[in-house]
């Protein structure tokens, strides 16, 4: 990446912050989709993937799956769902994460959201 | 089923390939792991989203437009090396690296795509709205510009004027550098800029002035 990081970015949004913004459209449908976006992105950020690369190529093969599956529909796309997809495999094929104890965090997620959390 | 609604309705309901639940808990699940093994903190995360849910947007976009509409030689320059001209105004970063302006004229309307997935040029553009990832346009718009600008987002190009589609890839990643509409001479930059939307840096609408901001 160039040498425009984000944090960069946003300090020299000063000045445009009191021009009106022109988007109608919520970016994120709902916060699972922003945090799965501001996971990726900060791995990066952060250097933890040094490469943008293999999440995008990733993010390309996972959205082709969904293409290439019988039965594919609008009704059925996510594109953030794509992107998770994406994420996992990133983690767990560079061994940051084994998909066992994703699995095994995503059962705890589950019943504390049963439990009322 | 529909391929309407991209310009100005309702998202169509959906349903994911997992609960919602499920695909909320994996990526909690996630955060919590990465966490924990010390390689994210919450604030890195909250940092990118924030950053991309408030401060980077459209609206940068719109100052270049606006910036290229006041000054001749800037124009110049975007349309030689956008990331360079871009970066004078101090924007640039993170799917930024490669960015080529287009410039739309009386006789060429362009329209940008990613056929391939979704790039799209985030420095100047914030994210992608959801209309610009979906399968729908991502085929159609390529296949049949024309029609899809008319008929998903009301925006009737004459036959007279070459349409070009631009590919965005991750090597390239296009805007479009929209006409600068009648009755905006004397404009300040600032107020130029207020006029263009996101839709018009991706080239499926017009920069119009608001019938309140005639004068």
């Amino acid at each position: 990446m160039g040498e425009a990081g984000v944090e960069r970015v946003i300090a020299n949004m000063e000045g445009a912050a009191a021009l009106p913004r022109r988007n109608g459209e919520l970016v994120f449908e709902s916060p699972w989709e922003s945090r799965a976006f501001g996971i990726a992105v900060a791995l990066y950020q952060e250097g933890v993937v040094d490469d943008w690369e293999e999440f995008r190529r990733r993010l390309i093969e996972e959205i082709g799956h969904w293409e290439g599956q019988q039965g594919a529909d609008q009704a059925s796309w996510s594109y953030y769902e794509r992107w998770l997809a994406a994420l996992e495999r990133l983690l767990v094929e560079r061994g940051l994460l084994s998909a066992e104890e994703i699995e095994a965090r995503a059962r705890e997620c589950r019943r504390e959201d049963a439990h009322g959390h | 089923m529909s391929e309407r609604g991209t310009g100005s309705g309702q998202p169509a309901p959906r349903r994911y390939p997992l609960p919602e639940e499920e695909i909320a808990a994996r990526v909690r699940a996630l955060e919590s792991l990465l966490i924990e093994k010390g390689l994210l903190s919450s604030d890195a995360i909250d940092r990118v989203v924030s950053a991309y849910e408030r401060d980077i947007g459209p609206l940068l976009g719109a100052r270049v437009v606006a910036r290229a509409w006041v000054d001749p030689e800037f124009r110049q320059r975007l349309l030689a090396d956008a990331t360079a001209a871009c970066r004078e105004l101090g924007i640039g970063g993170l799917q930024g690296e490669h960015m080529v302006c287009v410039e739309n004229t009386p006789t060429v309307h362009n329209v940008v795509v990613c056929t391939l997935c979704s790039c799209y040029p985030w420095p100047v553009l914030g994210l992608p709205p959801n209309w610009y990832k979906s399968p729908a346009y991502r085929a159609r718009i390529v296949i049949e510009p024309r029609r899809v600008l008319r008929e998903d987002f009301g925006l009737d190009i004459p036959d007279s004027v070459e349409i070009r589609v631009w590919d965005s890839s991750a090597e390239t990643r296009y805007f479009v550098l929209p006409e600068r509409p009648p009755g905006t001479e004397g404009w300040t930059e600032e107020e130029l800029a207020s006029l263009v939307t996101r839709e018009a840096l991706i080239g499926v609408a017009r920069v119009t002035v608001p019938e309140a901001a005639r004068r």
